[in-house]
């Protein structure tokens, strides 16, 4: 199903998103989502029994692990792991699950770029599977500051390389406000701004396709 | 998360089934689950699906020193992850016996069997070698994870090209994949591990045994052979003691189905080549079928990005213009505010006042005036260098004790909020609570 929307220099464009959701047997939510060539596979286990030294008295606690596909997991899979926690943990509803633990587990199946986005994605889509509350939605997106300043969205693993600034930026369903906001290289304030616009609205391609693949999963036919 | 247990009246009734030849998901004893294997867009990547095992394979490689015993071999690494995400018992960085068992049967498989020819991976004798590093994730524990990571294994260094290198000489010219097309590895055979789970003391054997077979068996026979009818490796587990005869027969299907697995594999390898060189999409997007109710697809959409700049301009008019602009002390050093007041100074003033009121009335000893003027760098030092007796306590009904003895008969009173205190009795409150703060 194609979504089009007013081209604007044709040069803002998504690429083709998949989702494929419940995949795995054993986790109690999960999804794959894809994002061109890019591919995150989220698990979730929870709300589960959590061990008495990491259990909080009032809500869930929530744990994030993202691994990698190469190698041992290093600093920066653990600064996402905590962006990624700051923001589920803004939507999910853990005061309806006090003592217990929410376990997410993502797994990069490739990435060829936008990969935290990706992995925002795929964590959202598995809260929905697993059935856990939320507050609301969330989807990730990335922006490239090219240096020429034109913006491009969801940009691919080159485009990254030769842009002047990587904005990502998690928005929440409701109003499209911004739960988190995470830039790499340098941009004026005004840039920034202007991306999260760009974010905002590309946010609202990407919840109309959340709703599409979650209708479609439980459709009858 | 913990692991669920096994009930006992699962294991019974899974025990009992087998016992009249029956499993839980309608198979025969000797029958494989279905095998799914889907390739992603890079190269050496492949996710392989037995039932509802899944594991991720992922092959890369990097140029480095050989070993010393070896200077002319490339070196190979084999990994095996067991996600927290496969099942619910598994943490994180947890070493267990299990993940030990399955490396080191993987690496037997894998390395002893020498189905890869690693003096083909050697670009300079002695200096430098190519170094194939094969990373596995189990991502869904469902049973079978060995047969599963050896397939995946293999599929993977099958699917892996490696960079093409020339060598003049001293010089190493590595090409990039747009100069020249990447080489394949070269493998001489495919090994393929198939499980047998015992049951009732080597009664009754199940080939691909699910999980909840694995938890209720004996013992487990595994054995890797390649479509030669070459054994790789044979390893025998667990509580159950086979006949020679057993293994005779185990081998037997095994050979049957390897060859099989074997030719799976290869047309699997064969479809992928073929949409890889006609243009055709390739990746993990292409091996979701469309027709799956869970799965949902949208192509390449565009975002309206017109007035962007015009929201964004409204948004920064709008806001509050920042309260303090960033002063610039050199390049790359700047200063915003200049941070909020000490709240030692209240203290460091009534400290002032009582020095003042102090030296009116007789003068302090000298430990006094030390213990001011430690006060001014930090306030923990000070209790440890006054000489007079304190007693600290957090009760609030205590009676006060005095630290300056000249103005005992003042002093002497029960600590009160009352604000009708004098600034002498304030400062030494405050001291009291400071005391009390930074003990």
């Amino acid at each position: 199903m194609a979504v089009e929307l007013e081209v604007a220099d044709g040069q803002c464009r998504l690429r083709p998103f998949s989702c494929e959701l419940g995949l795995l047997s054993r986790p109690d939510g999960s999804a794959a989502f894809l994002q061109g060539d890019t591919s995150v596979l989220a698990g979730l286990y929870g709300p589960a029994e959590a061990k008495i030294s990491k259990e909080l008295p009032d809500r869930a606690a929530l744990e994030v692990l993202l691994r990698p596909k190469v190698g041992l997991p290093g600093v920066l899979e653990r600064s996402r792991e905590q962006l990624l926690r700051q923001t589920c943990e803004a939507v999910v509803l853990g005061v309806l699950h006090p003592r217990t633990a929410i376990s997410l587990v993502l797994q990069v199946l490739s990435d060829a770029g936008s990969l935290l986005s990706c992995c925002l994605n795929a964590a959202c889509m598995a809260l929905l599977d697993a059935g856990l509350p939320l507050a609301a939605l969330f989807c990730g997106v990335t922006c490239a500051l090219q240096p020429d300043g034109t913006i491009l969205l969801d940009p691919t693993a080159r485009q990254e390389q030769e842009a002047r600034a990587i904005l990502t930026f998690a928005i929440a369903s409701s109003d499209r406000k911004v739960l988190m906001a995470t830039t790499k290289g340098s941009c004026s304030v005004e840039e920034m701004q202007q991306c999260l616009a760009a974010a905002q609205r590309a946010a609202s391609t990407i919840f109309q396709f959340y709703r599409d693949s979650v209708r479609r999963r439980y459709s009858k036919s | 998360m913990k692991a669920t247990p096994l009930s006992n009246c699962e294991r019974r009734f899974l025990l009992r089934a087998i016992q009249e030849k029956k499993r839980l998901d309608g198979r025969q004893c000797y029958d494989y689950r279905n095998i799914r294997v889907s390739f992603g867009a890079d190269r050496g990547c492949c996710i392989v699906e037995l039932g509802r095992t899944r594991v991720l394979a992922q092959v890369s490689c990097e140029l480095v020193p050989p070993k010393p015993s070896r200077p002319t071999e490339g070196v190979l690494f084999f990994n095996l992850e067991l996600s927290p995400m496969a099942a619910p018992g598994l943490e994180p960085g947890r070493q267990s016996e299990l993940l030990v068992l399955l490396n080191r049967l993987l690496e037997r498989c894998l390395r002893d069997s020498k189905c890869i020819d690693t003096e083909s991976l050697c670009v300079v004798a002695g200096e430098k070698v190519w170094q194939i590093r094969l990373d596995m994730h189990l991502l869904n524990h469902d049973g079978n994870i060995t047969d599963a990571a050896s397939i995946a294994g293999i599929v993977a260094l099958c699917h892996f090209r490696r960079p093409d290198v020339s060598v003049q000489g001293e010089e190493v010219t590595v090409y990039t994949p747009e100069e020249r097309d990447p080489v394949p590895l070269s493998i001489h055979h495919m090994p393929i591990c198939v499980s047998f789970a015992f049951f009732h003391q080597g009664t009754y054997l199940l080939v691909d045994p699910t999980e909840r077979e694995e938890r209720v068996m004996d013992g487990l026979l595994v054995i890797a052979m390649n479509k030669h009818h070459e054994i790789c490796t044979i390893q025998s587990s667990g509580v159950v003691m086979l006949l020679p005869d057993q293994i005779l027969r185990c081998s037997k299907i095994t050979a049957v189905k390897v060859a099989e697995i074997t030719e799976l594999i290869q047309k699997a390898l064969e479809n992928d080549q073929k949409a890889r060189k006609e243009g055709g999409k390739f990746g993990f997007a292409e091996s979701i079928p469309n027709q799956r109710i869970t799965a949902f697809k949208m192509d390449s959409a565009a975002v309206d990005t017109n007035d962007v700049e015009e929201q964004a301009g409204e948004i920064i008019a709008k806001a509050d213009p920042p309260s303090e602009v960033p002063v610039l002390h050199t390049p790359g050093t700047a200063q915003i505010g200049e941070g909020t007041e000490s709240s030692w100074g209240d203290l460091e003033e009534s400290e002032k006042e009582e020095a003042a009121e102090e030296e009116e009335g007789e003068s302090e000893a000298a430990a006094f005036e030390c213990e001011k003027v430690e006060t001014e760098d930090t306030s923990t030092l000070r209790e440890n260098k006054s000489d007079e007796p304190i007693v600290l306590s957090d009760s609030e009904e205590e009676e006060v004790v005095i630290l300056e003895p000249q103005e005992l008969p003042r002093k002497t009173r029960t600590q009160t909020s009352s604000k009708q205190e004098n600034p002498s009795k304030k400062a030494f409150n405050k001291r009291r609570r400071k005391k009390r703060t930074s003990r």
